[in-house]
Parts: structure tokens; sequence; C-alpha cells
């Protein structure tokens, strides 16, 4: 296991230079740059750019740029944005519990729902359940984030007036960040409704975010299950005479969940592409929206600190999700190179 | 006696208690009655510095904690006395004399700092030199690119600033400037104050004054959430007089639709930036209120008057009769915007109303074009913005709707563009022929159009007159209007270069966009700013 471990581990350097090399050449690859972004109409005199693009370090060949950019980053520095002047690490974490606490509910929303919905729709093959479940789940995967999130607000908020339109909590609840996720912070505070008001706020953005993994994660465990459900030790537990709920939960469900499990460490990339354009239709004050900010002005420090923090958050939950299947699948931990495991 | 003594003092701990209750009680109720006022603003300010901002949002979160030494009057582009209750100005106009206002209290809310003195001359020196003087200590803190005191020209304008007491100040300039006034009424004028300043800086963390800031201003701050929400609260002592509502929140939503939804139920009050689509639904509720003033801005095409064919003065006059200006604002600007005719917006003073737009003539298009010896037309590029801007909704959209107008006179225009910063930057070298670009007004100066997009210095390569167009008599007009101070004076040389620039036709004027503010009716005393601003002292809510 623990030779496991190193192995996934030791993958994480090339992929840390590979998020970090393709970042900082992409963002210098786009024509203009952030003094020039920040001119506006007015334009810059070309001696004052000179000299503010010296100021940033923005002169020096970009392989140098890069040497020095890694080497603060080592020293855990990820510089300042050019906007705000604020450091980048400071604003990724005023802002990232926002994202994780959205990122989490929707995976809740996601796994909590599409679960049990794709097994139903297995064990009840070709049923009404099935083609329903599938039928929801497919306009589910299909339909634009931009537009349900929109839709929803239109029918529950302004309609029918049950959820609020958009932000993290009513603007009339004084809340000071302890921990920044706002459904802990409101409990910890004594203003009354707070907790209410957080929960509700919510509600919108994770059903939108959560949306298309539920769809995959249905559609993936139902594939999965009819697959295990028609192999032969099931058919050999079914002549045993175990209780089909035992059947289904123990012995088709664990082997059904290895490439499920591996769908939903998957959702994690998908659920930060999907929190960019759900946190800027909520207002949700995340990091999607902010880094979005920083492609439109050119904020070259805040990108490279964001992609690199997601990236490594990715990755470490994408280690997590094979040291699973190691729990799930006993073959995965003791295969060898070569030595023909699964 | 010492029985009376004692009931004295009974009555007296009754009497503070009672004068406590009641006093607590008065609290709650005005608490309970407390005005708030919620505007969903479109994004979070970029800090709270306004002398590095360049955003209005930024100006809009800055505007309510600071104030200026002269300030804009509300809806209006005319300076008023600000902390400075009156100025003179040297015959000559070199010399400013500033006497500044007493008694003026800085916020105090702050755990760590509390001020000890009032607002004085050294905090009106302490904001220039921080801009100014790169020995100042503070002139690095946070950013060195304080860009709206270089764009305004203060490096090479200012040339002395001194105190004579402590609520005089005299700024004595190096050429007479016009402008100077509504220079000083901008944001990035913000004062902010010397002692809390110090003592940051003895504290070793200089750039909480920029974080954390201390004004003047109506409002304090009271929390800033990036990309969440900005609270103020009203400040009792502000030298204007308390402002009417006790609460003010700006709800960051960037999305316009959001924002519509938020203000339809109540969620906000006032709203910038509505999607013009929206606009008949919101004329409709009766809840709202939609403000309308066409913008301190202008969209154009400038034609590059050192390329051929464009230096010929017939050639853009042709162009100017061939295009179709009515059909491009109709179909484009969907009643956001009107026809311009000049290149300075109706709104702002020495506007020559006088003048008759170039007449939608394809015949005399095409006999003024023959005559300029183009009988069938040429061919030239035409560039378009890539993104939506303040004052061309879509720059894209109005070029193919030339393209074809310019077709008919034989012109054959290809349509170019680039990434915005790239684009900006080859139209200011002068690499095109035809460039569509715009502008907004900063200070409600007819200079900051006329000098800073038509002027000669800016025809330079890197300069913002696009056109490359520098007319002798126009510019001799345009300089002496910046060193005179009569506003009479003033307008009527700003009205004789307008009467150049219309016959030298250096741009097609496009449209000046007009500002739409949907607002909810139980706002009072709203007003538009020219500027597009968005400020609450003075507002009141039902």
């Amino acid at each position: 296991m623990l030779r496991f471990i190193f192995t996934r581990v030791s993958l994480l350097i090339p992929t840390f230079i590979g998020i970090t090399l393709m970042v900082f050449l992409l963002i210098r690859l786009i024509p203009g740059d952030p003094i020039e972004t920040l001119a506006g109409e007015r334009g810059i005199d070309p001696a004052r750019h000179a000299q503010l693009r010296a100021a940033y370090g923005f002169d020096k060949p970009v392989i140098v740029q890069y040497g020095l950019y890694i080497g603060r980053v080592l020293q855990g520095d990820l510089g300042k944005s050019v906007i705000t002047h604020e450091p980048v690490i400071s604003e990724f974490a005023s802002l990232f519990p926002a994202t994780i606490e959205l990122g989490l509910c929707a995976v809740i929303f996601a796994v909590g729902l599409g679960l049990p919905a794709g097994i139903v729709a297995a064990v009840r093959r070709n049923s009404i359940f099935d083609h329903g479940i599938m039928g929801v789940s497919l306009a589910g995967y299909s339909m634009p984030i931009f537009w349900w999130g929109l839709l929803l607000i239109l029918l529950f908020s302004v309609q029918l007036g049950i959820t609020p339109v958009s932000g993290r909590i009513a603007v009339q609840y004084f809340i000071e960040p302890t921990t920044g996720f706002l459904l802990v912070d409101t409990l910890l505070s004594d203003e009354k409704g707070a907790f209410a008001s957080a929960l509700s706020h919510l509600a919108l953005p994770t059903i939108v975010l959560g949306t298309v993994p539920l769809a995959v994660i249905a559609r993936m465990t139902r594939s999965a299950m009819l697959e295990v459900l028609g192999e032969d030790y099931i058919r050999t537990a079914r002549a045993k005479g175990l209780s089909p709920l035992r059947v289904i939960s123990l012995h088709a469900l664990r082997n059904a969940l290895i490439p499920v499990v591996t769908v939903i460490g998957l959702q994690v990339g998908v659920l930060f592409t999907g929190a960019i354009l759900t946190e800027t239709i909520f207002s949700w004050p995340g990091v999607g929206k902010w880094l979005i900010e920083a492609i439109n002005r050119r904020d070259y420090p805040v990108l490279q600190g964001g992609a690199l923090l997601i990236g490594t958050l990715v990755m470490t939950v994408n280690i997590i999700v094979d040291l699973l299947y190691g729990l799930i699948n006993p073959r995965i931990r003791h295969a060898r190179p070569g030595g023909g495991g699964r | 006696m010492a029985a009376v003594q004692t009931t004295g003092s009974q009555m007296k701990i009754r009497f503070d208690r009672l004068a406590a209750a009641t006093a607590l009680a008065l609290a709650l109720t005005a608490s309970v009655n407390a005005k708030t006022l919620v505007y969903c603003s479109e994004g979070s300010p970029e800090n709270f510095y306004p002398a590095i901002n360049t955003t209005g949002t930024s100006f809009d979160a800055n505007s309510q904690v600071y104030s200026r030494l002269v300030d804009f009057e509300r809806g209006t582009t005319n300076v008023v006395p600000g902390l400075a209750e009156r100025w003179e100005i040297s015959p000559d106009g070199l010399v400013y004399t500033f006497h500044l206002r007493k008694g003026v209290k800085w916020h105090n809310h702050r755990a760590n700092y509390k001020p000890t003195r009032d607002f004085n001359a050294d905090d009106i020196i302490f904001s220039i030199e921080r801009q100014w003087k790169p020995e100042n200590p503070y002139f690095k803190v946070t950013s060195e690119n304080h860009s709206y005191f270089i764009d305004m020209g203060m490096p090479k304008l200012l040339k002395t600033v001194e105190k004579l007491d402590d609520y005089t100040v005299r700024i004595t300039l190096n050429a007479p400037e016009a402008p100077f006034l509504s220079d000083f009424a901008m944001e990035y004028a913000g004062i902010i104050s010397k002692e809390y300043a110090d003592a940051m800086l003895k504290a070793g963390t200089p750039e909480r004054v920029d974080q954390d800031p201390v004004g003047t201003g109506p409002f304090y701050l009271l929390q800033y959430v990036k990309d969440s929400v900005v609270r103020y609260k009203a400040f009792p002592q502000y030298w204007g007089g308390k402002a009417k509502i006790d609460d003010l929140i700006f709800s960051i939503t960037p999305d316009a639709s959001v924002r519509w939804a938020k203000l339809q139920k109540g969620e906000c009050h006032v709203m910038p930036y509505p999607n013009p689509a929206d606009l008949p639904a919101m004329r409709k509720d009766p809840n709202v209120t939609v403000l309308e003033q066409p913008g301190l801005n202008v969209g154009y095409l400038a034609y590059n008057t050192q390329k051929k064919p464009f230096d010929d003065k017939r050639v853009r006059q042709a162009l100017n009769m061939g295009i179709n200006k009515k059909a491009i604002v109709d179909a484009v600007f969907l009643g956001s915007g009107v026809p311009a005719t000049n290149p300075i917006p109706p709104t702002i003073w020495s506007y020559n109303g006088d003048i008759k737009d170039y007449p939608y003539d394809v015949d005399a298009a095409k006999k003024m074009l023959a005559a300029a010896g183009y009988p069938n037309g040429f061919e030239t590029d035409l560039w378009a913005m890539p993104v939506q801007r303040p004052y061309n909704p879509n720059a894209r959209r109005i070029a193919e709707l030339m393209q074809a107008d310019l077709a008919k006179l034989g012109v054959k225009a290809n349509i170019v563009s680039y990434e915005w910063g790239e684009y900006r930057k080859r139209a200011q070298q002068g690499e095109h022929q035809t460039a569509q670009l715009g502008w907004t007004g900063d200070n409600g100066d007819p200079d900051n159009f006329l000098q800073v997009l038509l002027g000669c210095e800016a025809s330079k390569p890197g300069g913002s007159n696009i056109a490359k167009w520098c007319n002798k008599d126009f510019e001799a007009l345009t300089l002496e209007a910046k060193r005179v101070s009569d506003q009479a004076k003033r307008t009527e040389l700003y009205k004789k270069a307008q009467v150049i620039f219309h016959e030298e036709a250096p741009w097609f004027v496009v449209a000046h966009s007009v500002q739409y503010k949907p607002v909810r009716k139980e706002v009072v005393d709203f007003k538009l700013s020219p500027f597009g601003r968005h400020t609450f002292y003075g507002v009141d809510m039902k």
C-alpha cells in the first residue's frame, strides 16, 4: 500500500510542473498585458508602459520569469494581484471556502440522488422508472448551466418567491467570516435566522451545479449495476436464497462502485468548471468567478496562483480516489507494474 | 438632611436608569426603523485607494468614503465646494488658493486607530504628494501606478503645493489649465488622512490605509467581502450633515438578469447596467422607475487622416454622407443610444447645437467621391473592436452595416479586428485606415474630449487621437480654451472648434449611448450622474 501511495504521489511532481508551465506560457501567449488592459481607451505612454512592466518584472525573458516564479512558489509566495494588489493566497483563502461549500453540497446532492436513482433504474430495468430516470438525467446533462440557472431563478425566486435570487446570505445578516464556511459561521453566530438564510441561498446553486454530475453518476451507476447484475456470482447469490436487498447492496453495489467512484472523482474537475458559471449567475463569491475576472484583466499572478491551487486540489482528490479503489478492490492495491493486475 | 440626600441620590439613580432605558428603547426603535438602501453593484472594487483605481466600480465604492477638495454637484458636471469651502484663482490662472473647511471629522470607527485631530492642510499635501513625489514613503505602497493623476497631466502641471496655514493651501501650476478644478473633483483626488497613514507606517502596516479606509465622506466602510458585499454606515459627523439613509449596502451581483430579478423582488433598490432587452419589462413594472440620461460618452469611426485616401477631407465628408447613421443607431443600440453630431455629448457645456449633421445622401456622397478622384470608390480596412464598450454595444455589427453602406459608394471595406488590448495599441499607433473607438468623459470638461481625442499632441504614434488629425486652427482654439478660466469665453472657443471638426470630418461620429438606471419607487431623490457614477448621499427611502 505504501508503495502504491508513493507511486501515485510521485506523479504529482511532473503534473505540478506541467500545470505551472502551461498556465504561465498560455496566459502570456494571449496578446495584451495587465498594464495595457488597465489603461483603457486612453492607452499608455510607451515609456511608462515599459517602466511598469519592469516594476512587475514582465520585461524579463519568459523562462527567467518562470524560474523566479517557481522559486517564489516553492517558498509559498504566489505573488500579488496586479489589480487589487492583495496577495493571491489570501484572496484565494477568502474565496475558496465558498466554492468548497457549494461544491460539497453539489456533490452530496449529486451522489445522494444519483446513486439511488441509478440503482433503481438498473434493478427495474426497462420499467417506467428506468426510462423516466434516464430521460430526466439526459435532459439534466444536456442543460447549459447558464440557461438552467436563470430558469430556476425565474421560477423559484421571481415567480414563486420561494428562494432568494442570488448571493450567499440575505444582506441584513452581518456575519464576520470565521471559518469562511457560511453554514458553520451562521451556526456559530447568534444571529437568528442566519443559518436558514444561508441554507436557502445554497439551494438553487447546489441544484444547478449538481445537475450534470447527478446525471453522470445516475447513468454510470445504472450501467455498472446492469453489468454486475448479469454476472454469474449474482445468480449464485440469488440461487443461495439471499434476499434481493442483500444481493444488491452487498454483492452487486460494491463491485459496481469502482467505475462510479472514478466518475465521482472526475466530477471534481467538472464541478470547478461548472462553478465558474454557477458562481457568476448566483453572485456566489467563490474562486470560479475570481479566475474569470483574472483572465479578462490579464491578472497573471491570480491566474497562475489560482490554477496552481485548484490543479493541486483536483490532483489530490484524484489520488484519494485512487486510494479508495484500493479499499474497494484489493486487486488494485496488490497489483505490480506489468503483473497483469486490473 | 442626610435622608433627603439619600432620597435625592436614589432618585438620581432611578432617573439615570430611566434615561438609559429610554435611550436604549430609542436606539432599538431607531435600529428597527433604520433606512437601508441596497445597491446591486456589478462587481468588486479593486481596493480602497481611489488614486490607483481605474474602474467605475471601484470609484463607486470609494466615493462614499472619501471627500475631495472640490466636488461635482450631484447630477451635474458643475464643480462645487468640497473640503475646500472656497478658492481664488490668480488672474494668470497659475495660482489656486484653497480655503479649507474647519471642523471636518475623520471616520472614527476603527479599533486600531482613533483620529486625534480634524482634517487640515497636511492631509491635502500628503494626498497629493503620495501620488506625485517618489520620495514620499507612501508613493509605492499598494501601487505606484497612479493612473489618473498621471493621465490628467498632474506631474507636468503641478509646480508647488504649499501649506500657508492649517486651513489654507496654495497650488501653483506650470501653465494655466482651466479644467484643473474639474480634475480635482475626480475620485482619484480623494483626500486621505496623513495622521492615519503615519500611524500605520509606524505600525509597519502601511497597506492597511488602502484596505481599511478612513475618510471624511458621508459613509464609513463597515465590511467588505470580496465578490459578495460592501457595507457602509452613515457617518453622523459628516461635514455636510448626516446622510438620510442609515445603512448602505452594495450587494455585488455581476449578472444583469440576476440584478433585475433582485430589483423586482425588492432585494435591491437601485441597479446599474440593465440588459437593453429587459427595458420594456422594467418600464411596465409598477414598483420600478427607469431613469435615463445620455451618457458622457461618444462612439465614433475615425478616419486615419495621415493615410490615403483619408488625407483628403472630401473623401471623409463623402463617407460621412454615405453611411446611414440612423439605421445603425436603431439596429444596434436598440433605443439605448442617440445619433451623435459633435465629438462631445449634448450634456457637456459648450455643445454646439447649431451644427447640422451630414445628411444621409448616397448620390451626394458619390459625387463628392468622384470629385476627390475616386469615381469607382476604393478599398479600405474597417476596424471593429472585439468587445462591448459603454459607448458601443456591438462594434462588429456596426462595421457590417457600414460595410453595406460603403459598398453602395463603390468602397470595399474589409472588417478587421484584434484582441482588445492589441486593437487599441495598434489603432493608437495609427496602423488602420478607419477604426471604431469611443470615449467616456472623466471630468465633464470639453477639453477632456477635444484635446484628449483630437489634439495634436495626442495624434503622435501611441496617442489617443486615432484619426491622427492635427489641425492648427482647431488646436489653437482648444489650447486657448484651456488657458482662460472664464467659462463663457471657453464656450465660445469650443463652439468654434466644433465647427472646424464638422467641416474637416476626421470622424464619422456614431452615437452617444444613453444610461438607464432602474430604481425602485421607494427610493427618493436618486440622481443620475453624467459620469455614470453612483453616489447615495442625499438619497432617501420612503
